[in-house]
């Protein structure tokens, strides 16, 4: 199933260029509501959300993948504090500097954002390293 | 609030979303797996996680997507304003944030969304408004910055 990640990477890449969101400045656009905004985001949301839910529904109905895989889905329902907190400071970043995860690495392979990826695998790092400690 | 008519791009936005939702669609309905990228990273970088293949597979095809893209057509603009002090505290936020909160823009904003989670509604409200908090006090507030 190498195969068909690296293919779900490779579009899902192409998808963040296509759409605008591996450029910082047009992300910003969009979260400066009290500026010029360019709501042109929430098409890239509302777009991804309508092709992956017929997807995410017929998974729930499954116990496999149609490679026969499992399907693993998060069972959490809770909301706590820790989602609440590491959405609210994630958030804080995102709108700092215009970049999320993946646009992240999409403009690493590009050459750019080194500093930004470097502070942010600093950051995943820190996580792990105060879960490990808990 | 004042809409930016001449930078709104809806077409390319909504088909780029549209594979940005067939890529996460591809991941499930083969690998059984959520498209989070925060989550497939953080992951692939601890030593001795499980299943690290596909993640640096996903990983792997997500950054050569720029490159098969340049072979095609021209790259699209990527304009970086924040400074490099404002980026390295913003990918700290970014990078613990994201695993504290079990997701980012992929896992809650697309696949949780997309599957009805609870969870990944109240996050990805949550992201949503301290982004746009945080880009007034930068933009109108403190100004210039970022």
């Amino acid at each position: 199933m190498i195969p068909t990640a690296f293919a779900s990477g490779l579009l899902f890449g192409f998808g963040l260029l296509l759409a605008g969101m591996a450029n910082p400045a047009k992300v910003q656009a969009f979260l400066d509501l009290a500026g010029a905004w360019d709501p042109s985001l929430m098409l890239v949301m509302g777009g991804a959300i309508a092709v992956a839910a017929p997807a995410f529904a017929w998974a729930k109905r499954h116990q496999r993948t149609l490679l026969g895989a499992s399907l693993e889905l998060p069972q959490a329902r809770h909301l706590d504090r820790r989602l609440l907190l590491g959405a609210a400071l994630f958030g804080a970043g995102w709108g700092m500097a215009g970049i999320c995860p993946g646009p992240a690495l999409v403009l690493l392979a590009q050459g750019k954002a080194l500093i930004f990826v470097l502070a942010m695998l600093a950051g995943m790092g820190l996580h792990a390293f105060v879960n490990g400690k808990r | 609030m004042t809409i930016d008519w001449a930078s709104f791009t809806p077409l390319t936005a909504t088909a780029g979303g549209a594979l940005i939702g067939a890529a996460a669609a591809l991941l499930l309905l083969m690998n059984g797996r959520i498209a989070g990228i925060s989550g497939i990273l953080g992951t692939a970088m601890q030593k001795g996680s499980r299943d690290r293949g596909w993640r640096i597979a996903f990983i792997a095809g997500l950054m050569l997507a720029p490159w098969l893209w340049s072979l095609f057509a021209a790259l699209p603009s990527a304009l970086l304003e924040a400074t490099p002090a404002w980026l390295v505290i913003a990918g700290l936020l970014v990078g613990f944030g994201s695993r504290l909160g079990s997701g980012c823009t992929s896992g809650h904003g697309v696949c949780g969304i997309a599957r009805l989670s609870p969870r990944s509604l109240m996050a990805t409200a949550t992201f949503m408004a301290t982004g746009f908090l945080m880009v007034y006090l930068l933009k109108h507030v403190i100004g210039g910055g970022a």
